[in-house]
C-alpha cells in the first residue's frame, strides 16, 4: 500500500519560542492514527506543516519516501481546527468548488459531492445555505469537504469536536471505512475515549515534542503495570498480608492489587479460590487517559 | 483519478477562484441594483448634456428679398420672406417669427433687426460686425469641456476602483473570518488563491468600465455629439487600458492590506491609506486641470495616470508617446505591487486575531 507519510526531524519556532522540536513520527496507509495532546502542544502546528499552509524551520515531511509535493498534497484532505466554509454559499455548490479546486472536473465533482454528501445524511440539504445549517450539519458539510476528492492522505484536526455521540459514530464509521480503503487517517481529539476506540496507532505529543507514538496494543503493554482485579464472594481483607502484593483499592470482596511478579497473581487466585468463589479476576490494562497523564508528566 | 498537476492545473485553478469570485458578485442583488442606477445615471448624463446642446430649435425669422440670402447664410434659423417693414411688423408683433430682418441705409450692417421684445442675441451678433480677432496661443479645448471630460474620467475611476477594491477587500477578509481560507491553501497554493481574486474582481471593473463606455458612446450617437466622439474616442480606449493595469496594481495592494485584519470591522485601518490613494488622481485632476505642469507630472504617477493621461489626450496635450512611456511606468509598478502583495498576503492569511505588523507581514 503506498501512501506512507513521514516526518522526521520537523521543527518550527516563532521567534525565540520553540513550538515543535524533531517531530519525528510515522501515519501508515490503511490505519488510524490517533494524534493526543494538551492545548498548544504543537498538534495544529504539526499539522498545518504536513499540508504545507505553514513553512517548518527545519526537517522533511515525506510521502512513500519522497518529499511532500504541491501536486502531492492535492490528494491530501484536511480539516481544520478552525472550521469554516463560505457561509452564503449553497452545500453542493461549495463541497463541488472544493473538488474542483483539487483537480476534478465539473461533472465529476458534482457527482462525487452529491453521493457523499447523502451518505453524510445532507441529501435534503442540498441547496440550503452553509449558514442556514446546524452547527452538527455544518460540521459534516465540513467532513464532506475534507474527503470529497477521495484523498490518500487525511489530515483531521479534532473531527469530533461539537458532535453529539450519535454524529460521532457516523463520522467514526466514515473514517475507518476510509482507512479500510487504504487511506492514511491522522487525526487529533481530546475526547480520549473516542482516540483509544477508533486508533489503531497513538502518538501523544507535549510541549512540542513526541513523547510517545506506536501502536495502540504496544503502548498499552508498555505502559501496563501487573494490576489486577479480584472479585469475590468472600472478605478479601487477607490480601493485604501476603507477601510482594501492594492492595490499590479494596472494599468488601471487591480489591485492585499490583503484583512483583506475575507468578505471585496466579498465587493469589489459588488462595482466593479456597477462601470463596471467585466471580472475576482481571489483569487490568491502563485506559490511555492514565497513559497519556503518565507519559506527559 | 483526474488530478491535473503542475502549471496547466494552477493556472485553471486561478479561473477557477476568478469564477467564483465573479459568480458570487453577480448572484448579489446589491451589486446588480446599485451596477443598474450607476448606468442609468450614466445614460441620463450623456442624454440630458445632448439634449442641453442640440435643443435650440430653429427660429424663425422674417426678411426681406434683400436681406433673405444673408439671414439664410445664418445657422439654425428658418427664413419668412416678408414684402415691407408693415408685414414684418405684423409678423413680429402677433410672434409668428422671433425677429425680422430688414435692410437699413447708413447703418455700418446695412441691416435693422426688429424684434417685439428682445432680439435673439445670436442674431444680433451674427450680423454686427465686431473686429477681426487673432488668437496668438489658441486653446485647444474649452476650458468647461475639459473640466467636465476631467470629472468624467475622475468619477469613473474613483468609483469602480473603490467599489471593487473594497469588494476585493471584504472577499479577502471573508475568507480570514469564516477560515475557510486554511482549507482553500491546503489545495492551492496561496499565490494562485491572490491571483484568482485580483482576476475575478478586475474583471468586474473592467466589465463596469466597458459598460459604461459602451452607454457613453451609445448615448453620444443617438444624441448626435459626433463631434465630442470623435474626441473622446482614443482617450477612452487609453482610460481602459490604463484602468486595468492600474486596477490590477490596486487590488494587488488592496488585498495585501485586507489580509493583514481578521474582522471585517477592521478593513478601514489597513485600507484606509490605499482610499485615499484612490481619491487623490480624481480631486488632484479635478483642482489641477489646468495646469499643465501638475497635469503633466500626474499623467506619469501610477496611481493618478488613469485619470490623467486620458485628460491630457483628450485636451492635446499629450505627444503620442507620453501614454506608453506612462504605461510602461504603470506596468512596472504593477508587478512590484503584485510581488509585495502576495508576500503580505501569504505571510498574514493565517495570522488571526489581531492585526499583522506591516513589518511582519513582509518579513513573514
Amino acid at each position: 500500500m503506498t501512501g506512507r507519510l513521514h516526518l522526521d526531524g520537523v521543527t518550527k519556532s516563532y521567534g525565540s519560542r520553540t513550538v515543535l522540536d524533531d517531530i519525528r513520527f510515522d501515519v501508515a496507509p490503511g490505519r488510524l492514527t490517533g494524534f493526543v495532546g494538551g492545548n498548544g502542544a504543537g498538534k495544529t502546528t504539526t499539522m498545518r506543516i504536513i499540508l504545507g499552509v505553514l513553512a517548518a524551520d527545519g526537517g522533511t515531511v515525506t510521502l512513500d519516501d519522497q518529499p511532500v509535493t504541491t501536486a502531492d498534497r492535492r490528494r491530501f484532505g484536511y480539516m481544520p481546527e478552525e472550521r469554516g466554509l463560505y457561509p452564503k454559499m449553497k452545500v453542493l455548490e461549495q463541497v463541488v468548488y472544493l473538488a474542483r479546486l483539487h483537480g476534478f472536473d465539473k461533472a465529476d465533482a458534482a457527482v462525487r459531492a452529491t453521493a457523499l454528501l447523502d451518505d453524510l445524511g445532507l441529501g435534503e440539504r442540498l441547496n440550503d445555505t452553509i449558514e442556514a445549517l446546524s452547527l452538527g450539519n455544518q460540521q459534516r458539510a465540513q467532513i464532506a469537504a475534507a474527503l470529497v476528492h477521495d484523498p490518500e492522505v487525511l489530515i483531521l484536526d479534532e473531527p469530533f469536536s461539537g458532535l453529539d455521540p450519535l454524529a460521532v459514530d457516523v463520522v467514526a464509521d466514515v473514517l475507518q471505512r476510509r482507512a479500510a480503503q487504504g487511506c492514511s487517517i491522522l487525526f487529533s481529539s481530546h475526547q480520549l475515549d473516542v482516540v483509544e476506540r477508533l486508533c489503531d496507532d497513538l502518538i501523544i505529543i507535549a510541549g512540542g515534542t513526541i513523547r510517545a507514538a506506536g501502536t495502540r496494543d504496544e503502548l498499552r503493554a508498555q505502559h501496563s503495570t501487573l494490576r489486577y482485579q479480584l472479585d469475590s464472594s468472600g472478605d478479601t481483607g487477607w490480601l493485604r498480608d501476603e507477601p510482594g502484593i501492594t492492595v490499590i483499592d479494596f472494599e468488601g470482596g471487591s480489591a485492585l492489587f499490583d503484583v512483583d511478579e506475575p507468578s505471585n497473581a496466579q498465587r493469589v487466585l489459588r488462595e482466593a479460590l479456597q477462601r470463596g468463589a471467585v466471580t472475576s479476576f482481571t489483569p487490568q490494562h491502563p485506559s490511555l487517559a492514565q497513559i497519556f497523564k503518565e507519559v506527559i508528566r | 483519478m483526474n488530478t491535473s498537476t503542475g502549471s496547466a492545473g494552477q493556472v485553471a485553478s486561478v479561473w477557477l477562484v476568478a469564477e467564483r469570485e465573479i459568480g458570487s458578485k453577480l448572484r448579489s442583488k446589491t451589486f446588480l441594483i446599485s451596477t443598474g442606477i450607476l448606468l442609468l445615471v450614466a445614460l441620463a448624463g450623456v442624454l440630458i448634456g445632448g439634449f442641453a446642446s442640440t435643443s435650440s430649435t430653429p427660429d424663425a425669422i422674417a426678411a426681406t428679398s434683400q436681406t433673405a440670402s444673408a439671414v439664410k447664410a445664418l445657422p439654425n434659423v428658418t427664413v419668412t420672406e416678408v414684402g415691407d417693414r408693415a408685414e414684418a411688423e405684423k409678423l413680429v408683433l402677433d410672434e409668428k417669427v422671433r425677429a425680422a430682418v430688414l435692410p437699413a441705409e447708413g447703418d455700418p450692417t446695412g441691416v435693422v433687426i426688429l424684434a417685439k421684445k428682445d432680439a435673439p442675441s445670436s442674431l444680433v451678433m451674427a450680423l454686427s460686425a465686431s473686429p477681426q480677432v487673432e488668437i496668438l496661443q489658441p486653446a485647444t479645448t474649452d476650458s468647461l469641456l475639459r473640466y467636465l471630460v476631467a470629472i468624467g474620467f475622475g468619477v469613473v475611476f474613483l468609483m469602480a476602483a473603490s467599489t471593487f477594491g473594497s469588494t476585493i477587500a471584504q472577499s479577502v477578509v471573508e475568507e480570514k473570518q469564516t477560515r475557510v481560507v486554511e482549507l482553500l491553501i491546503s489545495a492551492i497554493p496561496s499565490r494562485v488563491l491572490l491571483a484568482g481574486k485580483v482576476i475575478g474582481n478586475t474583471v468586474l471593473a473592467m466589465a463596469q468600465i466597458l459598460l459604461l463606455a459602451a452607454i457613453a458612446v451609445v448615448g453620444l450617437i443617438v444624441t448626435g455629439q459626433n463631434e465630442v466622439l470623435a474626441g473622446l474616442g482614443a482617450p477612452v480606449l487609453w482610460f481602459a487600458v490604463f484602468f486595468l493595469f492600474g486596477f490590477i496594481l490596486l487590488a494587488s495592494l488592496y488585498s495585501a492590506a485586507a489580509a493583514m485584519v481578521s474582522r471585517q470591522e477592521d478593513i478601514g485601518s489597513t485600507t484606509m491609506p490605499l482610499m485615499m490613494l484612490v481619491m487623490a488622481p480624481y480631486f488632484l485632476v479635478i483642482f489641477f486641470n489646468d495646469n499643465p505642469v501638475v497635469m503633466t507630472v500626474l499623467s506619469y504617477i501610477p496611481f493618478s495616470a488613469p485619470v490623467a493621461m486620458p485628460v491630457r489626450l483628450f485636451v492635446g496635450e499629450a505627444g503620442w508617446w507620453e501614454p506608453l512611456v506612462s504605461l510602461l511606468i504603470l506596468l512596472a509598478s504593477c508587478v512590484g505591487a503584485i510581488l509585495i502583495g502576495a508576500k503580505i498576503y501569504e505571510n498574514s492569511l493565517l495570522r488571526m486575531g489581531a492585526r499583522v505588523k506591516l513589518v511582519e507581514a513582509l518579513r513573514g
